[in-house]
């Protein structure tokens, strides 16, 4: 990127809620039913129905704020937004205009292993609009109206983004949020998170903002990314060649890599927005709304930081931990065992039981494993009693089953031998079946003890205590 | 038994009660008098016969076996065309929706159902009700039984035609702006709007969302309170719904104070129907009323406030009959915007284009401060002026409106004229307040005049008073001879 401009990012992201019901009837709020099954009148827009807000959108939305650190607007207004298209069925969509639920807040993202604070200018809730199947050999359109009333959040950020990097962070940070709080499937292959992209450069330095281009379609985070270093790209050799920034709306080709011109700012839409006259203000008590706060858990920025401040641990470790709220709360309940070193655990969890999360395509939460189980496992390696090898051995069988560590140790015979005299007899053998290695060692390639030391836990079928070996091993050559 | 058609509701469930009669023979003298009347009122855009001598025949079962029965078990009950039956045609008198059939039914219309009702049909309207004649339905226009050559009114043209003419004892009306007081006023015959979020709006076809409100119709204040009983109360389909406990009415006014804002009896009002007003009041003044004056001063406002906000609401309302998923489809099907552009000018009349352009335009950016926030600020102003005089009195007397029936085509030519009529309707609708229509004798073209009693919120039964002390005062409401 030419380093002369410095581009300014403003995104803003939908979310559907993943509440048990719709935002304004009562059918099943789920995704992938058959075409047009949860739908009713209402949701139909049918003449003469009337929408009732359904109380949990509201909740799990400020819940939202709560973690955008928002000032939350306990009275909620409903506006109407009008405009034609065969997806809105009633033709207008109800949002919220100039009263969000939750506005002024910020979201603070890790860049590189720097803190980002990136402002929040407001959440909204909103339904969502059907899906409409374009289909050739039709000659036209067919309409799915399930998605119609699905709830939306629509969080909306200041102009404070300054790379597609940066936007990947907030992106990512936006998607472990709403799956902390369990108000989002957040699945973007679904359609339940989409975002649009506001684009603008300016010379690097300058105070005042370019003319902006927003950019539609923009259906992954990656895509965002994409999209973002292209349109700046676009923008930048505009000026170069001494042109202008128009603002307009273009839509990104993901698989084209770039975009087009939707609509210039001329044929941008008047919405007509008005209050909502079938829907009374609600209004959230400020106790309801502090009892949301307290339900609010340590999110996955806050949580990584503390991983790295309080468990030395590396940044990219503290974030793995983090990312995913299940394995978080496991690596924080064997921490609380105090029975080990959080580094340990750390390594246990990516290492090991991460390979097996992948394999079986599942959570942490989904194994037999408990904090319990794995934490005395990582302390009788740490109290030398098994060697690393049989931790491997004794985690294979709590990763499926309940069972005291302890216990496989003494039915496998998995108990290291830190015995001298038992040891003496396999370091003599081991070193009597491998002249060659005594000679290479009394050489000077003393690299070779390694080899010595594995053959002699192979002896001890991988009971014997390595770092006792290691030394018999070095002193018995010398002795020789 | 002869006339059966002819009885009130509560004539009619004495005689059920009594088992002189069955609903069955109701019903049937019900569907001949419509027969043979409705080729000239045309108060229906649908008849319900079969349906209803149905419903008449289980009444009568549930009586017969002894079971609890609603109290409009068995009674015919005609219903305005904006408000959804199930599997039944409903138009609101537009060619928009001239094929529809609701897969539901409206709250009041299950309530009218649960109650044991007998639904005859559904009644000819102003297009999506606006209107003031009855001239604007797409399909006819109902005609007012004193004199066919005018109009009953609107825009529940056909429920107040109906009623007028001794077809049913009932039906449902609507009331945005007007729409069941003004051509209750022009047939002689009561009709109350109650007041707003008294009575569910589920399924009631939406013009003016924050105006409508469904209300009762009838030739008698008893069978005005009766069917008002029937559909009034909190609905958890409707979030603007209140709960709402009715309260039995009297029929004394002693003591009773009765405003009466001289903003009201102005120069638009015909001196005719001031004079007969004038007496009424002396009527409930013997009757032990204390009249007082009050003052009104926005008056003169809410005519604008109220076209502002209705049409704005109407305007996104109305978006939805697009052409794509129900009702009529324009002619012009080579791009999505044509199919718009020709659904929309095909399948609405002028009025209701009218009303949504005027509603496009006071919303649009630039436009929006100037129109519809000043006029949702005048609302204000108007329901505090209506609040502070409520409490100098009981309740308000006015005229209901500036002249008697016009002739069918009178006015039609002039959206301006027919607009101003509603002046002394409007202001209780803005103010979300309850209304009645008293009839009050007739002019000199023996066409009906009446008085509109108006009152706090929730204050029905107060305005059932007045109009029952006024009913049993005058010995009862001349009913037409059709």
């Amino acid at each position: 990127m030419n380093s002369n401009y410095e581009i300014v990012v403003g995104l803003e992201v939908h979310a559907e809620l993943s509440t048990e019901t719709k935002i304004f009837c009562g059918c099943k709020n789920e995704f992938g039913a058959e075409v047009n099954t949860n739908v009713c009148p209402v949701c139909m827009g049918l003449p003469g129905t009337l929408p009732v807000l359904n109380e949990q959108v509201v909740e799990y939305a400020i819940k939202m704020g709560h973690a955008m650190n928002c000032t939350i607007n306990g009275t909620t207004k409903h506006d109407r937004k009008n405009y034609f298209y065969p997806d809105l069925p009633k033709s207008y969509q109800i949002s919220q205009f100039d009263i969000p639920l939750c506005e002024n807040g910020y979201l603070d993202v890790l860049v590189g292993d720097e803190v980002k604070r990136i402002g929040v200018t407001r959440i909204h809730i909103e339904e969502d609009a059907g899906k409409l199947i374009h289909d050739d050999s039709l000659g036209g359109s067919l309409a799915d109206y399930n998605r119609c009333g699905v709830p939306l959040i629509e969080i909306v950020s200041e102009p404070d983004i300054r790379s597609a990097d940066e936007a990947k962070a907030y992106l990512d940070t936006i998607h472990t949020t709403l799956l902390y709080l369990g108000i989002s499937d957040a699945k973007m292959q679904e359609g339940s998170v989409r975002c649009d992209v506001n684009v603008s450069v300016r010379p690097a330095g300058s105070t005042e903002f370019g003319t902006r281009v927003e950019m539609k379609n923009v259906n992954s985070f990656s895509a965002a990314h994409r999209a973002i270093n292209y349109e700046a790209a676009r923008q930048i050799k505009v000026l170069e060649e001494g042109g202008e920034i128009v603002q307009e709306t273009r839509r990104w080709d993901d698989v084209k890599g770039v975009n087009v011109l939707l609509r210039s700012k001329e044929d941008a839409q008047d919405y007509r927005y008005f209050p909502d006259p079938d829907l009374l203000t609600f209004v959230v008590s400020d106790e309801k709304i502090a009892e949301i706060k307290a339900s609010i858990p340590e999110l996955p920025v806050a949580k990584t930081m503390r991983y790295m401040s309080e468990y030395k641990l590396s940044r990219a470790d503290s974030e793995l931990l983090a990312l995913n709220k299940n394995t978080a709360a496991f690596f924080e309940a064997v921490i609380a065992t105090g029975k080990c070193e959080p580094k340990s655990v750390s390594n246990w969890i990516l290492g090991d039981i991460y390979k097996v999360l992948n394999e079986r395509k599942c959570e942490i939460t989904d194994l037999a494993l408990t904090p319990a189980n794995l934490a005395e496992m990582i302390s009788l390696i740490e109290k030398k009693t098994i060697s690393n090898a049989a931790g491997k051995t004794v985690l294979e069988v709590i990763l499926d089953e309940n069972k005291d560590p302890n216990e496989i140790v003494k039915e496998k015979g998995l108990a290291q031998v830190s015995d001298t005299g038992a040891l003496n007899a396999i370091v003599e053998k081991v070193l009597a079946n491998n002249e060659k290695a005594v000679t290479d060692f009394k050489n000077g390639k003393t690299n070779v003890v390694g080899f010595l030391v594995g053959q002699c836990m192979k002896e001890s079928k991988g009971k014997g205590n390595p770092a006792m070996l290691k030394d018999m091993v070095v002193a018995a050559i010398e002795k020789m | 038994m002869d006339k059966l058609y002819s009885l009130t509701a509560a004539q009619m469930k004495d005689l059920l009660d009594r088992k002189e009669v069955t609903s069955v023979e109701i019903t049937k003298s019900v569907i001949d008098r419509i027969e043979k009347t409705d080729g000239e009122i045309q108060a229906y855009t649908s008849y319900n016969f079969e349906q209803a001598l149905q419903q008449a025949a289980a009444a009568d079962e549930k009586r017969a076996k002894g079971e609890t029965v609603g109290e409009l078990a068995g009674i015919p009950v005609a219903v305005k065309d904006n408000m959804c039956t199930k599997n039944l045609r409903t138009t609101a008198g537009s060619k928009m929706l001239g094929n529809f059939v609701p897969p539901y039914n409206a709250t009041v219309v299950e309530k009218l159902l649960a109650d044991g009702a007998v639904i005859i049909g559904k009644t000819t309207m102003d297009e999506f009700a606006m209107g003031s004649s009855g001239e604007n339905s797409a399909f006819q226009v109902a005609r007012n039984p004193w004199d066919t050559t005018r109009v009953p009114g609107g825009s529940s043209s056909g429920s107040a035609a109906t009623v007028a003419a001794s077809q049913v004892p009932l039906a449902l009306g609507s009331d945005t702006g007007g729409s069941i007081r003004q051509p209750a006023c022009l047939t002689g015959i009561v009709g109350m709007k109650p007041t707003y979020g008294a009575v569910s709006r589920y399924g009631l076809i939406a013009y003016g969302s924050s105006l409508d409100q469904i209300g009762p119709m009838a030739r008698t204040v008893d069978d005005t309170a009766m069917l008002f009983k029937a559909i009034c109360g909190k609905d958890k389909m409707d979030a603007t719904s209140k709960d709402y406990t009715y309260t039995p009415y009297g029929d004394s006014v002693k003591g009773m104070k009765l405003g009466l804002p001289k903003e009201y009896f102005g120069e638009g009002i015909s001196a005719e129907v001031k004079e007969r007003i004038y007496q009424a009041v002396e009527v409930l003044k013997a009757q032990g009323a204390e009249i007082v004056e009050v003052s009104l001063p926005s008056t003169d406002y809410a005519l604008s406030a109220y076209y502002i906000i209705a049409c704005a609401e109407a305007s996104s309302n109305l978006g939805r009959y697009d052409g794509v998923k129900y009702g009529f489809t324009g002619s012009d099907r080579s791009s999505l915007e044509n199919l718009y552009i020709s659904s929309r000018s095909e399948g609405f009349g002028e009025e209701v284009q009218r009303r949504i352009l005027l509603g496009t335009y006071v919303l649009s950016s630039g436009f929006y401060d100037a129109y519809y926030k000043k006029a949702k600020v005048l609302q204000k102003v108007i329901a505090k002026e209506f609040d502070d005089a409520l409490k100098l009195c009981d309740a308000i007397i006015t005229p209901l409106n500036p002249t008697t029936a016009f002739k069918i085509g009178e006015k039609s030519n002039d959206p301006v004229a027919m607009w101003a009529g509603d002046i002394c309707t409007v202001t209780l609708n803005i103010a979300g307040l309850p209304g009645i229509n008293v009839p009050c004798g007739f002019d000199s073209n023996n066409m009906p005049v009446g008085f509109q009693v108006l009152g706090r919120k929730f204050s029905e039964s107060t305005l059932l008073t007045i109009a029952k002390c006024y009913e049993n005062t005058v010995g009862g409401f001349a009913v037409k001879e059709f």
